[in-house]
């Protein structure tokens, strides 16, 4: 256990060589991880706890610190060295919990790094615990720290203090254990200095997001090009044999799909086979392993915390604070992490809006990339329509919500790390390990979606429900009869439904309007298991109703503007 | 005299005298290192009701308005 981004997830990975995700920002264990290691043939069970800066909780995560902790054998408690003073609070109230405890002063290096002494030995006497100090991202002390599991380490003797004589006890121990040698200031601090201020910050953020959407972008477009697009090239040949020995029928509908022209086309097809595994490997991955990368480097950075204090003054105005940043960046790659990252804000109404809007108004890097593919050839004034869209939609339905919801809202108190250089091996491991889980989340629920979807079509239900809402879709958002099935295919999958458009020729107004209600109106199948996990059910029907009204308010304004009445 | 860091200007430290409000509030702004006694230097002022970036011990911390303004430092020391 330990205060938010000291290393404890490192030092959990470095004793369990599990993989874990670790970030330079506070918060990004939201969730208990568990592992085992062997040592002198025992088997120990170690559990990573969310940080927490006390024993009374303020958020979700740091209530399953608690519970961790009343259940645990022996506590290792990480603490930032650089950073002693603060981090002992939880040392005191860990001594005062009656269980065997061990610190582990981590970032050792870091805090010889800028001028800070520890004696070591005189903490170890204060505190009556062994104290050892690590360096988890070498593995230095970790070896020292692990020998300590498999001996009896002695329950410290009990003290409780109240709050005023904890801080004089702190502030005693810290005057005689730490020495600071000042420091010059260096590059780092400057560049740190002209990232967080408004004047230089605010251009630097916007220039960075810019890059990033850029090299996303442009980097996905050159991995299908020169690698999916050739990969499945190679791969018609003989999916086509295999539609020539299935025969037309049923199962061929729901493996391979409607031939367009006589051939397979891979992005029309539908079926699971063709369509089901194009969309996800061929068109949608390149862009999401781009972003990630990308994403990697940010956050190991230390720049998310320095973008979340400037986008602070508008996260408040739609009822978050700057951590809000966290749950949007993440939810550009993929809906379903970023909604899992609004438990970093504390209030359940700040974590209802952070979800509600990132799933009707953020676009996952599927929506994104079919954003582009159903409105390039348009031109990108269309993509960009739909981004304003979404940006207006995002700031008046978070505007609403923040008024209408009861509830509190605190304000932004967040530590911000210094810049320390992203290690390439940290940045390809996290990349792989999201990877590993987009894949295990997305892919199977597309199969299921589009097996079903193919099972809707077969028997003809589809067409039978599109006929029913066919007056909304024509009257309202000015759309042809033919779209409703691509609208209702979005409940399942919205990048699928946003390729049935495609052979529909619609205008220009016709596909942005289109384009606009599917990103909105409903999550995929995944965010919509996350959304469930997190705000519950009634807190998920809430959610959806407010984006299924949003998306077809919005799309009938946009068909009054845009095509008139 | 004795001002919240709301008025402390750009660049300029002090030292923190009193953190107004319940324990709460003492204890969340204490658990980060902002206590009585330090001294707090202000590093920026974010426009239009933004935060305050302030730097404690060598750290910086972003804190919301609300927060800020509870913790008073000593100007003339």
């Amino acid at each position: 256990m330990g205060n938010p981004n000291v290393g404890k997830s490192v030092v959990f990975s470095r004793l369990t060589g599990a993989h874990v995700i670790t970030s330079n920002f506070p918060g990004t264990t939201v969730d208990y991880s568990q592992g085992t290691m062997c040592l002198a043939e025992e088997r120990v069970y170690i559990i990573d706890a969310p940080g927490t800066y006390s024993l009374s909780p303020t958020n979700p995560a740091e209530e399953v610190s608690l519970r961790i902790l009343n259940e645990a054998d022996l506590v290792v408690n990480v603490i930032d060295a650089t950073n002693l003073e603060r981090n002992l609070i939880l040392t005191l109230e860990l001594l005062s919990r009656n269980i065997p405890l061990i610190v582990a002063l981590n970032l050792w290096d870091e805090a010889a790094h800028t001028g800070i002494e520890i004696d070591v030995t005189h903490l170890e006497q204060v505190l009556g615990v062994p104290v050892i100090p690590t360096v988890a991202v070498t593995g230095e002390g970790i070896a020292d720290l692990a020998s300590y599991f498999i001996q009896d380490v002695p329950v410290p003797v009990q003290k409780n203090y109240d709050d005023e004589e904890k801080w004089v006890m702190i502030g005693q121990i810290t005057r005689a254990v730490q020495t600071i040698t000042h420091r010059h200031h260096t590059l780092r601090d400057r560049i740190s200095d002209i990232t967080i201020k408004p004047l230089t910050g605010i251009p630097i953020a916007l220039l960075v997001l810019l890059v990033l959407l850029w090299a996303v972008i442009f980097m996905g477009e050159m991995c299908i090009r020169y690698i999916t697009d050739p990969l499945f090239a190679l791969y018609l040949p003989v999916i086509t044999q295999l539609s020539d020995f299935i025969g037309p029928g049923i199962i061929h509908q729901i493996f391979i799909g409607e031939l367009v022209h006589g051939e397979i086309d891979f992005e029309q097809s539908m079926g699971i086979l063709t369509t089901g595994l194009y969309v996800p490997f061929g068109l949608v991955l390149p862009y999401v392993i781009v972003f990630y990368i990308f994403a990697a480097v940010l956050e190991d950075s230390g720049y998310l915390p320095r973008l979340a204090t400037l986008t602070d003054t508008f996260f408040h105005r739609v009822g978050m604070h700057g951590y809000g940043i966290v749950p949007v960046f993440l939810g550009l790659g993929c809906n379903v992490p970023g909604i899992l990252a609004t438990r970093v804000l504390e209030t359940r109404k700040q974590r209802f809006i952070a979800a509600t809007l990132i799933a009707i108004a953020i676009p996952c890097m599927a929506k994104t990339a079919m954003i582009f593919g159903a409105l390039g050839q348009f031109g990108l004034w269309y993509v960009l329509l739909v981004i304003a869209v979404l940006v207006i939609v995002y700031i008046s339905v978070g505007v609403i919500l923040s008024r209408i919801i009861p509830g509190e809202c605190p304000e932004i108190f967040l530590e911000i790390p210094p810049y320390r250089t992203p290690r390439f091996t940290m940045v390809l491991k996290k990349t792989g390990m999201r990877l590993v889980a987009f894949i295990a989340e997305a892919v199977p629920y597309l199969f299921l979606g589009v097996f079903f979807v193919n099972i809707l079509y077969a028997t003809g239900f589809l067409a039978w429900l599109g006929a029913i809402l066919a007056p909304l879709i024509v009257g309202w958002l000015g759309l042809p009869e033919e779209a409703s099935a691509a609208l209702l295919t979005g409940f399942l999958r919205k990048d699928l439904a946003i390729g049935m458009l495609l052979p529909l020729g619609l205008t220009a107004q016709q596909m942005v309007i289109a384009v606009t209600t599917l990103t909105m109106y409903f999550p995929c199948a995944g965010a919509f298991a996350v959304l469930y996990r997190e705000l519950g059910l009634s807190g998920m029907i809430q959610s959806v109703l407010i984006m299924a009204t949003t998306a077809f308010f919005v799309g009938g304004i946009m068909r009054f503007i845009l095509i008139g009445i | 005299m004795v001002v919240s860091v709301m008025d402390l200007e750009e660049g300029k430290t002090a030292k923190i005298v009193e953190i107004l409000g319940g324990c709460g509030v003492q204890n969340q702004l204490r658990s980060i290192g902002i206590l009585e006694g330090k001294d707090i230097a202000v590093v920026t002022h974010h426009p239009f009701k933004g935060p305050v970036v302030v730097m404690v011990d060598g750290k910086m911390i972003s804190l919301g308005r609300g927060l800020a303004c509870r913790i008073m430092v000593d100007l003339t020391w």
